[in-house]
C-alpha cells in the first residue's frame, strides 16, 4: 500500500515540494490527486531529508496545496512497450490517445535509458537513399546517423522532414523499419501536415506518433523525446527493426528545460538556457546508432528552429557538438524559390565518406562530391565578385564557375518534395553540371573517372533541361506525382 | 569505519551525514548498488560527494562506504589497447558483463587479474635501489617494452628478484621487506613526481605539414585547438593520434559522440603506426567517456588519462595526450559548482576553472624521470576546445590559451570552402617555433628560412586580396600576381592535406622539405623569368606546375620524385626564358 502525503508546502511554477516524506527516491514518478479529483504526473528532481521537490508535467494550475495530495510509486517513469504501438498516437508522455484498443506491454522500461557502451557500437555505414540529391550527393545519410535539420521560423523544415519520411530507403534491401515521430510543442496545423503526410504515403500504417501540441503541458516537452526513443530502441534492438526518429521541435524541448531550471533557481548558462543542457541533449541524441551484434539501427532526424537564424545560439550550437553533422535551410534560397531550401555549403553529414564508394552508392561519388562542393564555394565567391565589379572582371573560368553555381542552386538543390532521385540520377545529375566547368579545373577527381563518366556537353545540356522540367513538372502536377509516388515507395527507410 | 546515511540527491550530487571519518577527495560506494562516488566537499560530518553513476532510484537513508581511498588508477602491464571508461573501467569487459548498455553499479578490475606477462629482471638481489629505479621489464605489446619501476616511497636494498611468469598483483621482488608487484596505484589528482621539469625544444613530428612546418608543437609541449563544430578538431585530433611520432599515445574522448569513439576503435588497429610498421592499437590506450555517459565521471577522465600518461613517460617514454574536448570537462566542472550552489563565475563557470586548467596542461613537459639513470621522458598535451558558436572570448578557450604555448585556430570559412585542415595560417601561433627552428635547420638546411618565407607570401596575400575584393585582380602588377599564384600553390598544394587519403594522410619531414623546397624554388625562378620578359600566363601554365600540385600523392619510398621537380621545374624556366630572348 502506497502512502498518500498531504503535505504539499509550495508551488511554484512547474514544481511542488512536498515535505514530511520518506524512502523518496530520485526521479521516482510521483501521481497527484487534486480537490477534484483530478490526476496528474511528476517526477522526484531533488530529494533531501524529509522533504522531495518535484516537477509536474501537466502544470501546477489548479492546484490548491492544502486539498491535493501526492504519492510516491517508487518507479521511474516508464513506458510499457510493444510492436503493437507501431500504427498507433501516444501523447507526450506514452498514453495511448486515438481511441484505440488497449495495449498490452510486453515490457516496461525506463524512459530515461541507459547510455550505449561505445564499445558495443557499431560504426554506422549503410547508405540510406532519401531520393533528394543535396543529401544523397553531397551529405549522405547513413544507418544509425543523428542528422538534425538546422532551420528557421516560417521555413519549410517539415516538408523536407516529411519528404526524408516517406522516400527513405537502403536501395536493394527489404528489411523492417518503422517511423517514431515525436512533436514536442507544435502547433495542431503542423502536426496535421505529418499525419496528412503519412496517411497518403501510408507511412501511418509504421509509425509510431508521441504527439505533444503546443497547447498541451509545457513540462511534458521534457519526457516526449525520451518516450519516443525507448520505443524505438526497443523496435530497434528487440525486434531488429530500423528506425527512423523525427523529433520536432528541439526548441521547444529545450525551452520547457529552461522552465523547469528555471523555477528551480539554478544558476543559468547561455541566454538563460541551463548549464546542463549540453548533456540533456547528448542523452537525448545519442541514442541513436548501431550496435554490434544488432540487425536495427535508430536514424535520428532531429529539427530545430534556430532562434533569429542564428546558428550560434545555445541549442543549434550544442545540437551541432553532439550531432553528426547538420543540414541547414536557407531563408535566401526559400525566397527564391528554391525547394528544398538546403543550403549546402555549411551543411555536412560527418559519416558520410563511410556510407558512399564503390560497393554502396557507386566510385566516382567522393570525388564528384569535393568537386561539386569545391565548385560551388568558388562559383558564390565568383558571383559575389561579380555583384561589385561586374561580370566583365571575372575571368573566363570564375565565370565558367559562377554559372555552375546558379545551374547547381536550379537544377540539383531544386527539385521540389515530391521527386524522389535515385542515386546514380543524383550522380549522373553531378556528371552533367560539371560539364559547365573547364576540363582543367577538375582537380579533385581522377582523370581516370572523368574518361569514364563524363557525358558528352550534347547528352549533359539534355540531361540537365530534362532535370528542370522535372522539377518545375512536379511543382504543377502535385496531387498526380503524390499518387504514383505512394505507389513507387510502399516500402521503405 | 563509521557508515554515512544519504540526506539529499540532487543528479549526481549526493550528500550524507555522519562521514566525518571521510577525507575530502576519498572515494565512496554508495547505496546497496555500489555506485562509485568521491567526496568532493565536508561540512562537519556532512559530505557531498559527487557519483559517477546515474542516481535514479537512490534516495535519503541508504548507506554510504568510504573506501579510504582516494581516486586512484592501476598502473602496470595490460593498459595498452584497452578503451577504459572516466573512471578507469574497462568498456570491452563491462559489455561482456552488462551488455550493450551500461548498467549501473557494473564494475570489472582496470588491468586484467589472471593474464600473465613475463618479467625479465634487470636489477639483481643486494642492489640498492630508490623511487623510479628499473627492476626489470615486461613486453607489453610487439612495440612496447614497459619499465617495472620501483614505486614511489620506496627505497632500499633488492632483497629477492626473480624473473618468470607473473600476474600483475605477484610479488616480483622484495625491497627492505616491502614486496613489490607489477601493478602500481596512483590517486589521478596528484602529479606523478620526477626529477626535474626540462626546457623542451624537440618538436614532436606529426606528419601534419601545417603543424610541422608552420605551427610545432615540442615533446612535452602545450597546444590547443579551439573551433566551432564541423570545423576539423576531431579529425585533427584523431590524425595526431594515428601519426605523431611519439611512443605512447592516449586519447581521451571526453564528453564528445559515441560513434567518433568506435570509429577509433575500428581504424585504429588497421593503421601502421609509421615508425615500427605494428598495428597502431599496440601503443594506444583509449579512454572513452562520452556526453551521455555520466557527468562526473567525464570530469575525473582527463585526470585518469594523464595519470596514465605520467606512468609511461616516468619509463622514459615520450608520450602524447589527446584530449577531445577539454570544453565538456569544463561543462561537466560547471555542472557539479552548480548542485553544489558555489558562486559562479563568468558564464556560470566556477572561479577556480582557469586555475583547473593550468594545473592540467602544467601536467605536461620533458622531464628527467625519478631513479639513478638520469633518463628522460616526455608528456605533449594537446587539446580541443568548443567553444559555444565558435566564440573565443569564452572563458574556457581564454583560460586555455592563457597557458598553452601552441595555438591551432580552426576557421569556419577554410572548412566550408572544404581546405582541410581548417587551420587559419594568420592568427595560429607556435611560441615553440624559435627552438625548433635550431633543431629543424640541423636536420634539414635552410628549413626556417623557407618556412618564413612561405609564410611572408601567406600574409602578402591576404593583403592583396583586399586590394583585388576592391579593383579585381588585372589591376595588380605581375610580381604581385605571381605572389598570389605562388601562395594558392601553398595553400592548395602544401597547407591543404587530405586526412581520408592513404597517401596523403601522413607526410615525412623530408617530403615536407622538398614540397616546400619546390614552391618556393618556383616562385624565385618565376619572378627572375618575369625580370627577363617572359608572361605571367606562360608561367601559369608551365607543365611542372601539375606535377607541384600532385606532389602531395607521391608516396613516401618515392621521395627522389620529388627532388626530381626541382631540376624540371629550372629545366622548364631556362627554356621559356630562351625562347623569349630568341
Amino acid at each position: 500500500m502506497l502512502k498518500e502525503y498531504k503535505t504539499i508546502q509550495e508551488a511554484a511554477g512547474p514544481l511542488i515540494l512536498v515535505t514530511e516524506v520518506e524512502g523518496v527516491k530520485y526521479e521516482e514518478l510521483i501521481d497527484i490527486r487534486l480537490q477534484n479529483g483530478e490526476v496528474r504526473h511528476g517526477k522526484v528532481l531533488e530529494v533531501g531529508d524529509g522533504y522531495a521537490l518535484a516537477q509536474i508535467f501537466e502544470g501546477t494550475t489548479g492546484i490548491n496545496i492544502k486539498e491535493s495530495s501526492v504519492r510516491f510509486t517508487g518507479k521511474p517513469q516508464e513506458l510499457g512497450v510493444t510492436e503493437n504501438m507501431i500504427g498507433r498516437i501516444f501523447d507526450g508522455m506514452g498514453r495511448p490517445i486515438d481511441h484505440g484498443p488497449k495495449l498490452i506491454a510486453e515490457e516496461y522500461r525506463d524512459v530515461n535509458g541507459l547510455p550505449i557502451n561505445p564499445y558495443a557500437r557499431d560504426y554506422p555505414a549503410e547508405f540510406i537513399q532519401t531520393g533528394i540529391s543535396v543529401i544523397d550527393g553531397l551529405n549522405t545519410l547513413v544507418r544509425g546517423q543523428k542528422l538534425p535539420i538546422f532551420s528557421g521560423s516560417g521555413l519549410p523544415h517539415n516538408k523536407l522532414a516529411a519528404q526524408i519520411a516517406r522516400q527513405a530507403k537502403v536501395p536493394g534491401s527489404d528489411e523492417r523499419f518503422a517511423v517514431v515521430f515525436a512533436a514536442m510543442g507544435i502547433t495542431f496545423e503542423e502536426s496535421e501536415f505529418f499525419m496528412q503526410d503519412f496517411r497518403e504515403s501510408g507511412a501511418l500504417d509504421r509509425a509510431v506518433l508521441f504527439i505533444n501540441l503546443a497547447d498541451d503541458p509545457s513540462i511534458e516537452r521534457i519526457s516526449t523525446p525520451r518516450a519516443a526513443l525507448t520505443c524505438a530502441e526497443y523496435l530497434a534492438f528487440e525486434k531488429d527493426m530500423h528506425v527512423l526518429v523525427i523529433l520536432t521541435d528541439m526548441t521547444n524541448y529545450a525551452d520547457a528545460l529552461r522552465e523547469v531550471s528555471a523555477a528551480r533557481k539554478e544558476v543559468p548558462g547561455r541566454r538563460g538556457y541551463p548549464g546542463y543542457l549540453y548533456t540533456d541533449l547528448s542523452q537525448i541524441y545519442e541514442r541513436a546508432g548501431r550496435l554490434k551484434g544488432h540487425k536495427g539501427s535508430i536514424t535520428q532526424i532531429p529539427i530545430l528552429t534556430m532562434p533569429e537564424d542564428d546558428i550560434t545560439h545555445p541549442i543549434p550550437d550544442l545540437t551541432g557538438y553532439i550531432t553528426e553533422g547538420q543540414i541547414i535551410l536557407s531563408r535566401e534560397l526559400d525566397n527564391r524559390g528554391i525547394t528544398p531550401p538546403i543550403n549546402v555549403l555549411p551543411s555536412l553529414s560527418r559519416l558520410k565518406d563511410k556510407g558512399i564508394g564503390e560497393e554502396k552508392t557507386r566510385k566516382d561519388h567522393a570525388a564528384t562530391m569535393n568537386q561539386i562542393y569545391a565548385g560551388v564555394s568558388r562559383g558564390r565567391d565568383a558571383s559575389e565578385l561579380a555583384t561589385i565589379l561586374g561580370e566583365t572582371a571575372l575571368s573566363d573560368a570564375d565565370k565558367a564557375f559562377a554559372k555552375f553555381s546558379d545551374e547547381f542552386d536550379h537544377r540539383y538543390v531544386n527539385q521540389g518534395y515530391h521527386t524522389d532521385r535515385t542515386i546514380r540520377e543524383t550522380l549522373d545529375l553531378g556528371w552533367d553540371l560539371l560539364t559547365i566547368l573547364p576540363r582543367n579545373e577538375l582537380n579533385r577527381i581522377r582523370d581516370s573517372l572523368v574518361e569514364e563518366f563524363m557525358p558528352s556537353q550534347d547528352e549533359a545540356a539534355l540531361a540537365l533541361s530534362h532535370a528542370s522540367s522535372e522539377a518545375s513538372s512536379t511543382a504543377t502536377e502535385l496531387s498526380k506525382s503524390d499518387q504514383a509516388l505512394v505507389e513507387l515507395v510502399k516500402g521503405d527507410i | 569505519m563509521k557508515k554515512g546515511i544519504i540526506t539529499k540527491v540532487s543528479g549526481p550530487l549526493v550528500e550524507a551525514v555522519n562521514m566525518d571519518e571521510a577525507r575530502i577527495y576519498d572515494v565512496v560506494e554508495v547505496s546497496a548498488n555500489q555506485l562509485i562516488g568521491e567526496v568532493i566537499e565536508m561540512r562537519g560530518d556532512k559530505a557531498s560527494i559527487q557519483v559517477y553513476e546515474e542516481t535514479t532510484g537512490i534516495g535519503p537513508g541508504e548507506e554510504v562506504v568510504s573506501t579510504n581511498m582516494p581516486l586512484s588508477v592501476e598502473l602496470g602491464p595490460g593498459l595498452i589497447g584497452q578503451i577504459y571508461d572516466g573512471i578507469q573501467r574497462p568498456l570491452g569487459q563491462l559489455a561482456e558483463l552488462s551488455g550493450e548498455f551500461l548498467a549501473k553499479g557494473v564494475t570489472a578490475p582496470a588491468l586484467p587479474r589472471h593474464k600473465t606477462w613475463e618479467f625479465m629482471a634487470t636489477a639483481k638481489v643486494g642492489d640498492e635501489v630508490v623511487t623510479g629505479d628499473i627492476l626489470g621489464t615486461v613486453q607489453e605489446t610487439d612495440i612496447i617494452q614497459i619499465k617495472i619501476m620501483v614505486p614511489p616511497g620506496v627505497s632500499g636494498k633488492i632483497e629477492k628478484i626473480e624473473s618468470g611468469i607473473y600476474k600483475v598483483e605477484d610479488t616480483i621482488a622484495v625491497i627492505a621487506g616491502q614486496e613489490i608487484s607489477m601493478m602500481q596505484r596512483w590517486p589521478v589528482r596528484q602529479p606523478r613526481p620526477f626529477e626535474h621539469k626540462i626546457d623542451p625544444n624537440e618538436p614532436l613530428i606529426t606528419g601534419q605539414r601545417i603543424v610541422d612546418a608552420f605551427f610545432p608543437v615540442t615533446k612535452g609541449g602545450t597546444a590547443a585547438i579551439p573551433g566551432p563544430f564541423g570545423s576539423g578538431k576531431t579529425v585533427i585530433q584523431h590524425q595526431l593520434a594515428k601519426w605523431a611520432d611519439a611512443d605512447v599515445i592516449i586519447y581521451i574522448g571526453c564528453g564528445e559522440r559515441g560513434n567518433e569513439m568506435t570509429d577509433v576503435l575500428m581504424e585504429f588497429p588497421e593503421i601502421e603506426d609509421p615508425k615500427t610498421g605494428k598495428s597502431l592499437m599496440n601503443k594506444v590506450v583509449l579512454i572513452a567517456n562520452t556526453s551521455n555517459m555520466p557527468v562526473a565521471a567525464r570530469e575525473a577522465s582527463v585526470y585518469t588519462g594523464v595519470t596514465i600518461a605520467e606512468y609511461y613517460r616516468d619509463m622514459g617514454f615520450s608520450v602524447a595526450l589527446m584530449a577531445d574536448s577539454t570544453s565538456r570537462w569544463a561543462e561537466a566542472m560547471r555542472e557539479m559548482s552548480g548542485r553544489l550552489e558555489e558562486m559562479p563565475g563568468d558564464e556560470g563557470y566556477p572561479a577556480y576553472l582557469s586555475s583547473r586548467v593550468a594545473e592540467f596542461y602544467e601536467r605536461a613537459g620533458l622531464v628527467e624521470c625519478l631513479g639513478s639513470d638520469e633518463r628522460q621522458g616526455s608528456l605533449s598535451i594537446i587539446g580541443a576546445v568548443s567553444p559555444p558558436g565558435g566564440d573565443l572570448s569564452e572563458p574556457v578557450t581564454q583560460s586555455t590559451l592563457r597557458i598553452v604555448k601552441v595555438f591551432w585556430s580552426l576557421d569556419y570559412a577554410l572548412s566550408h570552402a572544404r581546405h582541410f585542415p581548417a587551420i587559419n595560417w594568420l592568427s595560429s601561433y607556435s611560441l615553440y617555433q624559435a627552438k625548433i627552428d635550431a633543431f629543424m635547420d640541423k636536420h634539414y638546411r635552410g628549413f626556417s628560412k623557407l618556412r618564413e618565407k612561405a609564410m611572408g607570401l601567406l600574409q602578402d596575400e591576404d593583403q592583396l586580396k583586399e586590394i583585388v575584393r576592391l579593383v579585381g585582380q588585372d589591376s595588380l602588377s605581375d610580381p604581385d600576381q605571381l605572389k598570389l599564384f605562388t601562395a594558392k600553390s601553398l595553400r592548395e598544394d602544401f597547407l591543404q592535406q587530405n586526412a581520408f587519403d592513404e597517401v596523403d594522410t601522413y607526410c615525412s619531414m623530408e617530403k615536407q622539405y622538398a614540397m616546400l623546397g619546390n614552391i618556393l624554388s618556383f616562385y624565385d625562378e618565376a619572378l627572375k623569368a618575369l625580370d627577363k620578359g617572359v608572361y605571367l600566363s606562360e608561367i601559369e601554365g608551365m607543365e611542372v606546375n601539375n606535377k607541384i600540385s600532385r606532389m602531395r600523392y607521391v608516396e613516401e619510398d618515392k621521395l627522389p620524385e620529388i627532388r626530381e621537380i626541382q631540376e624540371e621545374l629550372q629545366n622548364e624556366f631556362r627554356r621559356l626564358i630562351a625562347k623569349r630572348e630568341a
